[in-house]
Protein backbone atom coordinates (compact mmCIF):
# COMPACT_ATOMS: atom_id res chain seq x y z
CA UNK A 1 0.00 0.00 0.00
CA UNK A 2 1.29 3.44 -0.87
CA UNK A 3 1.38 6.47 1.37
CA UNK A 4 -1.39 7.92 -0.77
CA UNK A 5 -3.78 5.04 -0.07
CA UNK A 6 -3.14 5.29 3.68
CA UNK A 7 -3.64 9.05 3.70
CA UNK A 8 -6.89 8.66 1.77
CA UNK A 9 -8.06 5.98 4.21
CA UNK A 10 -7.12 8.17 7.17
CA UNK A 11 -9.01 11.14 5.71
CA UNK A 12 -12.09 9.02 5.07
CA UNK A 13 -11.96 7.58 8.57
CA UNK A 14 -11.51 11.04 10.03
CA UNK A 15 -14.90 12.28 8.87
CA UNK A 16 -16.64 8.93 9.17
CA UNK A 17 -15.68 8.66 12.86
CA UNK A 18 -17.64 11.84 13.52
CA UNK A 19 -20.37 11.17 10.94
CA UNK A 20 -23.03 12.57 13.23
CA UNK A 21 -21.42 15.96 12.84
CA UNK A 22 -20.04 15.61 9.30
CA UNK A 23 -22.90 13.76 7.59
CA UNK A 24 -26.06 13.72 9.71
CA UNK A 25 -25.94 17.44 10.60
CA UNK A 26 -25.71 18.75 7.01
CA UNK A 27 -28.44 16.32 5.94
CA UNK A 28 -30.71 17.75 8.62
CA UNK A 29 -29.87 21.31 7.52
CA UNK A 30 -30.75 20.50 3.91
CA UNK A 31 -34.01 18.89 5.01
CA UNK A 32 -34.95 21.98 7.01
CA UNK A 33 -34.36 24.13 3.92
CA UNK A 34 -36.47 21.76 1.87
CA UNK A 35 -39.36 21.70 4.33
CA UNK A 36 -39.38 25.41 5.18
CA UNK A 37 -38.74 26.86 1.71
CA UNK A 38 -40.67 24.11 0.00
CA UNK A 39 -43.74 24.68 2.17
CA UNK A 40 -43.70 28.49 2.13
CA UNK A 41 -42.89 28.93 -1.56
CA UNK A 42 -44.86 26.00 -2.96
CA UNK A 43 -47.47 27.45 -5.30
CA UNK A 44 -45.97 30.96 -5.16
CA UNK A 45 -42.93 30.12 -7.22
CA UNK A 46 -43.33 28.07 -10.34
CA UNK A 47 -40.11 27.45 -12.21
CA UNK A 48 -41.08 24.53 -14.40
CA UNK A 49 -44.67 23.91 -15.43
CA UNK A 50 -44.42 20.17 -14.97
CA UNK A 51 -42.62 20.12 -11.62
CA UNK A 52 -43.43 21.37 -8.13
CA UNK A 53 -41.23 24.03 -6.51
CA UNK A 54 -40.00 21.45 -3.98
CA UNK A 55 -38.91 19.20 -6.84
CA UNK A 56 -37.08 22.13 -8.44
CA UNK A 57 -35.48 23.02 -5.10
CA UNK A 58 -34.30 19.54 -4.10
CA UNK A 59 -31.46 19.04 -6.65
CA UNK A 60 -30.21 22.52 -5.76
CA UNK A 61 -30.12 21.59 -2.08
CA UNK A 62 -28.44 18.28 -2.84
CA UNK A 63 -25.74 20.00 -4.86
CA UNK A 64 -25.35 22.73 -2.23
CA UNK A 65 -24.76 20.02 0.39
CA UNK A 66 -22.26 18.26 -1.86
CA UNK A 67 -20.33 21.49 -2.43
CA UNK A 68 -20.30 22.77 1.13
CA UNK A 69 -19.29 19.45 2.63
CA UNK A 70 -16.58 18.80 0.07
CA UNK A 71 -15.13 22.18 0.95
CA UNK A 72 -15.52 21.65 4.68
CA UNK A 73 -13.72 18.31 4.61
CA UNK A 74 -10.36 19.21 3.12
CA UNK A 75 -10.25 22.72 4.58
CA UNK A 76 -11.07 21.74 8.16
CA UNK A 77 -8.85 18.67 8.12
CA UNK A 78 -5.88 20.65 6.87
CA UNK A 79 -6.29 23.56 9.23
CA UNK A 80 -6.76 21.23 12.20
CA UNK A 81 -3.58 19.39 11.28
CA UNK A 82 -1.73 22.66 10.88
CA UNK A 83 -2.96 24.14 14.14
CA UNK A 84 -2.39 21.00 16.21
CA UNK A 85 0.93 20.49 14.40
CA UNK A 86 0.27 16.88 13.45
CA UNK A 87 0.57 17.78 9.76
CA UNK A 88 4.25 16.98 10.40
CA UNK A 89 3.37 13.27 10.29
CA UNK A 90 2.35 13.74 6.66
CA UNK A 91 5.37 15.86 5.78
CA UNK A 92 8.01 13.44 7.07
CA UNK A 93 7.02 10.35 5.02
CA UNK A 94 7.78 9.94 1.32
CA UNK A 95 4.41 11.26 0.11
CA UNK A 96 4.56 13.43 -3.02
CA UNK A 97 2.59 16.66 -3.25
CA UNK A 98 0.47 15.06 -5.97
CA UNK A 99 -0.44 12.12 -3.71
CA UNK A 100 -1.10 14.53 -0.84
CA UNK A 101 -3.49 16.56 -3.00
CA UNK A 102 -5.22 13.51 -4.48
CA UNK A 103 -5.88 11.99 -1.05
CA UNK A 104 -7.45 15.17 0.35
CA UNK A 105 -9.39 15.72 -2.86
CA UNK A 106 -10.88 12.22 -3.01
CA UNK A 107 -11.82 12.23 0.68
CA UNK A 108 -13.56 15.58 0.18
CA UNK A 109 -15.44 14.26 -2.82
CA UNK A 110 -16.46 11.19 -0.84
CA UNK A 111 -17.86 13.26 2.02
CA UNK A 112 -19.67 15.62 -0.38
CA UNK A 113 -21.19 12.76 -2.32
CA UNK A 114 -22.18 10.78 0.78
CA UNK A 115 -23.98 13.82 2.20
CA UNK A 116 -25.58 14.58 -1.19
CA UNK A 117 -26.80 11.00 -1.57
CA UNK A 118 -28.16 11.02 1.97
CA UNK A 119 -30.09 14.25 1.35
CA UNK A 120 -31.47 12.76 -1.85
CA UNK A 121 -32.31 9.46 -0.17
CA UNK A 122 -34.09 11.01 2.80
CA UNK A 123 -36.09 13.45 0.64
CA UNK A 124 -37.19 11.03 -2.04
CA UNK A 125 -40.29 9.92 -0.10
CA UNK A 126 -41.25 13.59 0.36
CA UNK A 127 -40.72 14.93 -3.14
CA UNK A 128 -41.45 13.36 -6.51
CA UNK A 129 -38.32 13.94 -8.53
CA UNK A 130 -37.73 12.82 -12.11
CA UNK A 131 -34.31 11.50 -13.18
CA UNK A 132 -33.98 12.36 -16.86
CA UNK A 133 -30.22 12.12 -17.36
CA UNK A 134 -28.51 10.53 -14.37
CA UNK A 135 -25.06 10.49 -15.97
CA UNK A 136 -25.14 14.27 -16.32
CA UNK A 137 -26.13 14.59 -12.68
CA UNK A 138 -23.28 12.27 -11.69
CA UNK A 139 -20.75 14.16 -13.80
CA UNK A 140 -21.67 17.48 -12.21
CA UNK A 141 -21.72 16.02 -8.71
CA UNK A 142 -18.24 14.55 -9.20
CA UNK A 143 -16.77 17.68 -10.73
CA UNK A 144 -18.54 20.01 -8.29
CA UNK A 145 -17.29 18.10 -5.26
CA UNK A 146 -13.81 17.99 -6.78
CA UNK A 147 -13.77 21.76 -7.32
CA UNK A 148 -14.82 22.46 -3.75
CA UNK A 149 -12.41 19.84 -2.44
CA UNK A 150 -9.59 21.63 -4.27
CA UNK A 151 -10.81 25.00 -2.95
CA UNK A 152 -10.78 23.50 0.53
CA UNK A 153 -7.17 22.39 0.07
CA UNK A 154 -6.22 25.92 -0.99
CA UNK A 155 -8.13 27.55 1.87
CA UNK A 156 -6.78 25.03 4.38
CA UNK A 157 -3.20 25.72 3.33
CA UNK A 158 -3.68 29.47 3.23
CA UNK A 159 -5.58 29.98 6.51
CA UNK A 160 -3.57 30.17 9.73
CA UNK A 161 -6.58 30.40 12.02
CA UNK A 162 -10.07 29.00 12.16
CA UNK A 163 -11.64 32.46 11.80
CA UNK A 164 -9.79 33.02 8.52
CA UNK A 165 -11.27 29.79 7.27
CA UNK A 166 -14.72 30.82 8.53
CA UNK A 167 -14.32 34.12 6.65
CA UNK A 168 -13.50 32.23 3.47
CA UNK A 169 -16.57 30.09 4.02
CA UNK A 170 -18.90 32.99 4.88
CA UNK A 171 -17.68 35.54 2.35
CA UNK A 172 -16.80 33.32 -0.60
CA UNK A 173 -18.45 29.92 -0.45
CA UNK A 174 -21.84 30.91 1.03
CA UNK A 175 -22.54 33.89 -1.30
CA UNK A 176 -21.43 31.95 -4.36
CA UNK A 177 -23.70 29.06 -3.34
CA UNK A 178 -26.75 31.15 -2.49
CA UNK A 179 -26.43 33.28 -5.64
CA UNK A 180 -26.06 30.28 -7.89
CA UNK A 181 -29.70 29.43 -8.39
CA UNK A 182 -30.22 26.85 -5.67
CA UNK A 183 -33.51 28.47 -4.66
CA UNK A 184 -34.59 30.04 -7.96
CA UNK A 185 -34.04 29.93 -11.68
CA UNK A 186 -31.81 32.77 -12.77
CA UNK A 187 -34.36 33.48 -15.51
CA UNK A 188 -36.50 34.97 -12.78
CA UNK A 189 -33.79 37.56 -12.10
CA UNK A 190 -33.42 41.01 -13.72
CA UNK A 191 -31.07 41.01 -16.73
CA UNK A 192 -28.14 42.50 -14.82
CA UNK A 193 -28.22 39.82 -12.12
CA UNK A 194 -28.66 37.14 -14.74
CA UNK A 195 -25.47 38.33 -16.41
CA UNK A 196 -23.68 38.45 -13.11
CA UNK A 197 -24.78 34.91 -12.28
CA UNK A 198 -23.06 33.72 -15.42
CA UNK A 199 -19.74 34.73 -13.83
CA UNK A 200 -20.41 32.44 -10.87
CA UNK A 201 -18.96 28.98 -11.48
CA UNK A 202 -21.34 27.57 -8.86
CA UNK A 203 -24.26 28.48 -11.12
CA UNK A 204 -23.03 26.04 -13.77
CA UNK A 205 -22.62 23.26 -11.22
CA UNK A 206 -26.15 23.67 -9.88
CA UNK A 207 -27.70 24.24 -13.29
CA UNK A 208 -25.93 21.27 -14.85
CA UNK A 209 -26.76 19.02 -11.92
CA UNK A 210 -30.42 19.99 -12.20
CA UNK A 211 -30.34 19.10 -15.89
CA UNK A 212 -29.65 15.53 -14.82
CA UNK A 213 -33.06 15.42 -13.13
CA UNK A 214 -35.31 17.51 -15.39
CA UNK A 215 -33.53 17.22 -18.72
CA UNK A 216 -33.71 20.99 -19.01
CA UNK A 217 -31.62 23.83 -17.67
CA UNK A 218 -30.92 27.57 -17.98
CA UNK A 219 -27.67 26.87 -19.79
CA UNK A 220 -26.66 24.09 -22.19
CA UNK A 221 -25.29 21.24 -20.03
CA UNK A 222 -22.28 20.55 -22.26
CA UNK A 223 -21.26 24.21 -22.02
CA UNK A 224 -21.77 24.11 -18.23
CA UNK A 225 -19.65 20.99 -18.03
CA UNK A 226 -16.89 22.76 -19.94
CA UNK A 227 -16.98 25.72 -17.54
CA UNK A 228 -17.01 23.42 -14.51
CA UNK A 229 -14.25 21.24 -15.93
CA UNK A 230 -12.09 24.28 -16.66
CA UNK A 231 -12.69 25.57 -13.12
CA UNK A 232 -11.53 22.25 -11.75
CA UNK A 233 -8.36 22.30 -13.82
CA UNK A 234 -7.52 25.86 -12.76
CA UNK A 235 -8.17 25.27 -9.05
CA UNK A 236 -6.32 21.96 -8.99
CA UNK A 237 -3.35 23.55 -10.70
CA UNK A 238 -3.39 26.34 -8.11
CA UNK A 239 -3.58 23.86 -5.22
CA UNK A 240 -0.77 21.75 -6.69
CA UNK A 241 1.44 24.77 -7.21
CA UNK A 242 0.91 25.78 -3.58
CA UNK A 243 1.72 22.28 -2.38
CA UNK A 244 4.77 21.97 -4.60
CA UNK A 245 6.17 25.26 -3.36
CA UNK A 246 5.70 24.10 0.22
CA UNK A 247 3.78 27.32 0.95
CA UNK A 248 2.98 27.49 4.68
CA UNK A 249 3.64 23.76 5.05
CA UNK A 250 7.38 23.44 4.54
CA UNK A 251 8.87 26.62 6.04
CA UNK B 1 32.54 5.46 4.13
CA UNK B 2 29.38 7.26 3.03
CA UNK B 3 28.22 9.64 5.77
CA UNK B 4 24.89 8.91 7.46
CA UNK B 5 24.11 12.60 7.11
CA UNK B 6 26.07 14.89 4.86
CA UNK B 7 25.39 18.58 5.37
CA UNK B 8 27.01 20.78 2.79
CA UNK B 9 27.10 24.60 3.04
CA UNK B 10 23.51 24.81 4.25
CA UNK B 11 22.19 28.34 4.66
CA UNK B 12 18.74 29.50 5.67
CA UNK B 13 17.37 32.96 6.24
CA UNK B 14 14.04 33.93 7.83
CA UNK B 15 13.52 37.56 6.86
CA UNK B 16 16.30 39.51 8.57
CA UNK B 17 17.38 36.53 10.66
CA UNK B 18 20.23 34.41 9.34
CA UNK B 19 19.16 31.14 10.94
CA UNK B 20 21.96 29.10 9.37
CA UNK B 21 25.04 30.69 7.85
CA UNK B 22 26.49 28.01 5.59
CA UNK B 23 26.94 24.94 7.75
CA UNK B 24 28.89 21.86 6.68
CA UNK B 25 28.94 18.72 8.75
CA UNK B 26 29.30 14.98 8.19
CA UNK B 27 27.75 12.50 10.58
CA UNK B 28 29.25 9.01 10.45
CA UNK B 29 27.10 5.86 10.39
CA UNK B 30 26.68 4.44 13.88
CA UNK B 31 27.50 7.68 15.61
CA UNK B 32 25.66 9.12 18.60
CA UNK B 33 25.89 12.75 17.66
CA UNK B 34 24.91 15.76 19.74
CA UNK B 35 23.77 19.10 18.37
CA UNK B 36 24.02 21.70 21.09
CA UNK B 37 23.45 25.41 21.25
CA UNK B 38 21.48 28.12 22.98
CA UNK B 39 17.90 28.89 21.96
CA UNK B 40 17.77 30.35 18.47
CA UNK B 41 21.18 28.95 17.48
CA UNK B 42 19.64 27.16 14.50
CA UNK B 43 19.38 23.59 15.79
CA UNK B 44 15.73 23.07 14.92
CA UNK B 45 16.14 24.86 11.57
CA UNK B 46 18.96 22.48 10.67
CA UNK B 47 16.89 19.47 11.69
CA UNK B 48 13.91 20.77 9.71
CA UNK B 49 16.09 21.01 6.60
CA UNK B 50 17.46 17.50 7.17
CA UNK B 51 13.89 16.20 7.53
CA UNK B 52 12.55 18.09 4.51
CA UNK B 53 10.25 20.19 6.71
CA UNK B 54 12.01 23.34 5.55
CA UNK B 55 14.00 24.14 2.45
CA UNK B 56 17.53 25.45 2.56
CA UNK B 57 18.22 28.69 0.70
CA UNK B 58 21.58 27.23 -0.30
CA UNK B 59 23.55 24.03 0.13
CA UNK B 60 22.45 20.42 0.24
CA UNK B 61 21.75 17.62 2.68
CA UNK B 62 22.09 13.90 1.92
CA UNK B 63 20.90 11.02 4.05
CA UNK B 64 23.13 8.01 3.31
CA UNK B 65 23.74 9.49 -0.10
CA UNK B 66 20.10 10.41 -0.86
CA UNK B 67 19.53 14.12 -1.41
CA UNK B 68 16.64 15.32 0.77
CA UNK B 69 15.18 17.42 -2.08
CA UNK B 70 15.91 15.61 -5.35
CA UNK B 71 15.76 12.07 -3.91
CA UNK B 72 13.33 12.81 -1.08
CA UNK B 73 11.50 9.48 -1.18
CA UNK B 74 14.65 7.51 -0.45
CA UNK B 75 15.98 10.12 1.98
CA UNK B 76 12.77 10.09 4.04
CA UNK B 77 12.68 6.30 4.21
CA UNK B 78 16.18 6.36 5.68
CA UNK B 79 15.32 8.95 8.30
CA UNK B 80 13.21 8.86 11.47
CA UNK B 81 12.44 12.17 13.15
CA UNK B 82 11.12 12.79 16.65
CA UNK B 83 9.80 16.35 16.58
CA UNK B 84 10.22 18.77 19.43
CA UNK B 85 6.55 19.70 19.79
CA UNK B 86 4.24 17.27 21.52
CA UNK B 87 1.91 16.73 18.58
CA UNK B 88 -0.69 14.03 18.01
CA UNK B 89 -3.88 13.30 16.08
CA UNK B 90 -6.76 13.34 18.57
CA UNK B 91 -8.98 11.21 16.32
CA UNK B 92 -7.04 8.00 16.74
CA UNK B 93 -5.63 5.46 19.21
CA UNK B 94 -1.94 4.69 19.76
CA UNK B 95 -2.02 1.61 17.52
CA UNK B 96 -3.97 3.42 14.80
CA UNK B 97 -1.49 6.28 14.92
CA UNK B 98 1.38 3.83 14.38
CA UNK B 99 -0.48 1.94 11.66
CA UNK B 100 -1.15 5.16 9.80
CA UNK B 101 2.46 6.22 10.11
CA UNK B 102 3.55 2.80 8.78
CA UNK B 103 1.13 3.16 5.90
CA UNK B 104 2.48 6.61 5.00
CA UNK B 105 5.83 4.89 4.53
CA UNK B 106 4.22 2.25 2.36
CA UNK B 107 4.27 -0.51 5.00
CA UNK B 108 1.06 -2.43 5.15
CA UNK B 109 1.43 -5.25 7.66
CA UNK B 110 3.67 -3.80 10.29
CA UNK B 111 1.97 -5.00 13.48
CA UNK B 112 4.80 -7.29 14.60
CA UNK B 113 7.24 -4.42 14.57
CA UNK B 114 4.66 -2.04 16.05
CA UNK B 115 4.13 -4.48 18.93
CA UNK B 116 7.86 -4.66 19.48
CA UNK B 117 8.26 -0.88 19.61
CA UNK B 118 5.27 -0.58 21.92
CA UNK B 119 6.81 -3.13 24.24
CA UNK B 120 10.23 -1.46 24.28
CA UNK B 121 8.65 1.90 25.00
CA UNK B 122 6.41 0.41 27.69
CA UNK B 123 3.28 1.37 25.76
CA UNK B 124 1.75 -2.07 25.14
CA UNK B 125 -0.99 -1.51 27.71
CA UNK B 126 -1.96 1.76 26.00
CA UNK B 127 -2.15 0.45 22.42
CA UNK B 128 -5.92 0.85 22.26
CA UNK B 129 -6.07 4.15 24.12
CA UNK B 130 -7.01 7.34 22.30
CA UNK B 131 -4.09 9.74 21.97
CA UNK B 132 -6.00 12.45 23.85
CA UNK B 133 -6.13 10.30 26.97
CA UNK B 134 -2.35 9.86 27.27
CA UNK B 135 -0.08 11.78 29.61
CA UNK B 136 2.58 14.07 28.18
CA UNK B 137 5.32 11.53 28.77
CA UNK B 138 3.38 8.83 26.98
CA UNK B 139 2.63 11.10 24.04
CA UNK B 140 6.37 11.72 23.84
CA UNK B 141 6.99 7.98 23.69
CA UNK B 142 4.42 7.60 20.92
CA UNK B 143 6.33 10.27 18.98
CA UNK B 144 9.47 8.16 19.34
CA UNK B 145 7.52 5.09 18.23
CA UNK B 146 6.17 6.97 15.19
CA UNK B 147 9.71 7.85 14.15
CA UNK B 148 10.67 4.17 14.24
CA UNK B 149 7.81 2.47 12.36
CA UNK B 150 9.81 2.25 9.14
CA UNK B 151 13.03 1.07 10.86
CA UNK B 152 15.11 4.03 9.74
CA UNK B 153 18.91 3.63 9.97
CA UNK B 154 19.25 7.32 10.88
CA UNK B 155 17.23 8.77 13.76
CA UNK B 156 17.01 12.44 14.66
CA UNK B 157 15.61 13.51 18.01
CA UNK B 158 14.86 17.18 18.56
CA UNK B 159 14.84 17.83 22.32
CA UNK B 160 13.24 14.46 23.04
CA UNK B 161 13.35 14.77 26.81
CA UNK B 162 11.89 18.27 27.08
CA UNK B 163 9.23 18.16 29.76
CA UNK B 164 9.75 14.46 30.45
CA UNK B 165 10.17 13.24 34.01
CA UNK B 166 13.46 11.76 35.18
CA UNK B 167 12.37 8.14 35.28
CA UNK B 168 10.98 8.25 31.77
CA UNK B 169 14.04 10.10 30.54
CA UNK B 170 16.26 7.27 31.77
CA UNK B 171 14.05 4.66 30.12
CA UNK B 172 14.01 6.60 26.89
CA UNK B 173 17.79 6.92 26.83
CA UNK B 174 18.22 3.25 27.53
CA UNK B 175 16.08 2.52 24.50
CA UNK B 176 17.87 5.02 22.26
CA UNK B 177 21.23 3.65 23.39
CA UNK B 178 20.10 0.18 22.46
CA UNK B 179 19.11 1.43 19.01
CA UNK B 180 22.53 3.01 18.69
CA UNK B 181 24.25 -0.23 19.69
CA UNK B 182 22.14 -2.05 17.10
CA UNK B 183 23.74 0.17 14.47
CA UNK B 184 21.36 3.13 14.17
CA UNK B 185 22.91 6.53 13.75
CA UNK B 186 21.49 8.90 16.36
CA UNK B 187 21.44 12.68 16.16
CA UNK B 188 20.21 14.48 19.20
CA UNK B 189 19.59 18.08 20.12
CA UNK B 190 19.29 18.80 23.76
CA UNK B 191 19.41 21.51 26.33
CA UNK B 192 20.59 19.11 28.99
CA UNK B 193 24.35 19.27 28.78
CA UNK B 194 24.88 16.34 31.11
CA UNK B 195 22.68 14.33 28.78
CA UNK B 196 24.88 15.13 25.79
CA UNK B 197 27.97 14.46 27.87
CA UNK B 198 26.75 11.00 28.85
CA UNK B 199 25.33 9.91 25.52
CA UNK B 200 27.07 11.57 22.62
CA UNK B 201 30.40 10.47 21.23
CA UNK B 202 30.69 13.61 19.14
CA UNK B 203 29.24 17.06 19.52
CA UNK B 204 28.67 20.13 17.36
CA UNK B 205 27.96 23.39 19.11
CA UNK B 206 25.94 25.95 17.23
CA UNK B 207 25.77 29.65 17.85
CA UNK B 208 23.91 32.17 15.71
CA UNK B 209 23.73 29.76 12.77
CA UNK B 210 27.42 28.80 12.82
CA UNK B 211 29.24 25.76 14.15
CA UNK B 212 31.56 27.05 16.88
CA UNK B 213 32.89 23.64 17.91
CA UNK B 214 32.89 20.20 16.36
CA UNK B 215 34.82 17.44 18.05
CA UNK B 216 34.54 14.25 20.05
CA UNK B 217 32.94 14.84 23.43
CA UNK B 218 36.17 13.76 25.14
CA UNK B 219 38.34 16.19 23.16
CA UNK B 220 35.92 19.05 23.70
CA UNK B 221 35.99 18.46 27.42
CA UNK B 222 39.76 18.11 27.49
CA UNK B 223 40.42 21.08 25.27
CA UNK B 224 38.11 23.64 26.70
CA UNK B 225 37.38 22.63 30.19
CA UNK B 226 39.87 20.84 32.41
CA UNK B 227 39.20 19.59 35.91
CA UNK B 228 39.04 21.53 39.07
CA UNK B 229 40.95 20.13 42.03
CA UNK B 230 40.65 21.22 45.67
CA UNK B 231 43.53 20.16 47.90
CA UNK B 232 44.57 20.52 51.52
CA UNK B 233 48.21 19.64 52.10
CA UNK B 234 50.06 19.13 55.38
CA UNK B 235 52.10 22.27 54.62
CA UNK B 236 51.93 25.19 52.17
CA UNK B 237 54.29 23.70 49.62
CA UNK B 238 52.80 23.28 46.16
CA UNK B 239 55.23 22.27 43.43
CA UNK B 240 54.97 24.02 40.06
CA UNK B 241 53.62 22.03 37.14
CA UNK B 242 52.93 23.18 33.55
CA UNK B 243 49.57 21.42 33.53
CA UNK B 244 48.37 23.04 36.74
CA UNK B 245 46.97 26.52 37.22
CA UNK B 246 46.47 27.85 40.74
CA UNK B 247 43.04 29.44 41.00
CA UNK B 248 43.18 30.16 44.73
CA UNK B 249 45.66 29.56 47.53
CA UNK B 250 44.94 29.96 51.22
CA UNK B 251 47.76 28.61 53.42
CA UNK B 252 47.82 24.88 52.83
CA UNK B 253 44.52 24.97 50.92
CA UNK B 254 44.63 25.19 47.14
CA UNK B 255 42.09 25.34 44.35
CA UNK B 256 43.69 24.25 41.10
CA UNK B 257 42.76 23.79 37.48
CA UNK B 258 44.22 20.71 35.85
CA UNK B 259 44.66 20.62 32.10
CA UNK B 260 43.97 16.89 31.95
CA UNK B 261 44.35 13.66 33.87
CA UNK B 262 48.06 13.51 32.98
CA UNK B 263 48.54 16.76 34.85
CA UNK B 264 46.99 15.14 37.90
CA UNK B 265 49.45 12.25 37.77
CA UNK B 266 52.38 14.58 37.33
CA UNK B 267 51.25 16.73 40.27
CA UNK B 268 50.80 13.72 42.55
CA UNK B 269 54.23 12.48 41.55
CA UNK B 270 55.89 15.80 42.44
CA UNK B 271 54.06 15.95 45.77
CA UNK B 272 55.35 12.47 46.59
CA UNK B 273 58.89 13.49 45.63
CA UNK B 274 58.67 16.46 48.01
CA UNK B 275 57.24 14.22 50.73
CA UNK B 276 54.13 16.40 50.99
CA UNK B 277 51.09 14.63 52.41
CA UNK B 278 47.58 15.22 51.06
CA UNK B 279 45.02 15.85 53.81
CA UNK B 280 41.93 16.50 51.69
CA UNK B 281 41.28 15.85 48.03
CA UNK B 282 38.26 16.80 45.91
CA UNK B 283 38.20 16.44 42.12
CA UNK B 284 35.43 17.97 39.97
CA UNK B 285 35.36 16.22 36.57
CA UNK B 286 35.31 18.11 33.28
CA UNK B 287 32.04 19.79 32.62
CA UNK B 288 30.43 20.31 29.25
CA UNK B 289 28.49 23.19 30.68
CA UNK B 290 31.70 25.12 31.03
CA UNK B 291 32.73 24.32 27.47
CA UNK B 292 29.35 25.49 26.36
CA UNK B 293 29.64 28.71 28.31
CA UNK B 294 33.06 29.50 26.96
CA UNK B 295 32.16 28.77 23.37
CA UNK B 296 28.79 30.40 23.16
CA UNK B 297 29.21 33.12 25.73
CA UNK B 298 25.71 32.29 26.87
CA UNK B 299 24.35 30.91 30.07
CA UNK B 300 23.47 27.31 29.25
CA UNK B 301 19.81 26.91 28.58
CA UNK B 302 19.59 24.09 31.11
CA UNK B 303 19.51 26.79 33.75
CA UNK B 304 16.42 28.33 32.16
CA UNK B 305 12.90 27.14 32.71
CA UNK B 306 12.14 24.51 30.15
CA UNK B 307 9.16 24.59 27.90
Amino acid sequence: MSGFAMLLYKELLRFWRVAFQTVAAPVLTALLYLVVFGQTLEGRVRVYDEASYSAFLLPGLVMMSVLQNAFANSSSSLIQSKITGNVIFLLLPPISYLEFFAAYLLASMARGLVVGLAVLGVSTPLVALPLAAPLWALAFALLGSAILGAMGVIAGIWADKFDQLAAFQNFVIMPLTFLSGVFYSIHSLPAFWQELSHLNPFFYMIDGFRYGFFGRSDFAPAASLAVVGASFVVLSAAALLLLRSGYKLRG
Amino acid sequence: MMPAIEICNVAKRYGALQALAGISLDITPGEFFGLLGPNGAGKTTLISIIAGLARADAGSVRIMGADVVTDYRRARRLLGVVPQELVFDPFFSVRETLRFQSGYFGLRRNDDWIDEILQHLDLSAKAGTNMRALSGGMKRRVLVAQALVHKPPVIVLDEPTAGVDVELRQGLWQFIRRLNRAGHTIVLTTHYLEEAEQLCSRIAMLKAGCIVALDSTRNLLARFSGMQLKLRLDRAALPEDPGVTVLAADGERFTLRLRDYAALESLLHRLRELGVQIQEFELAPPDLEEVFLRLTGNAPAAAEPRT
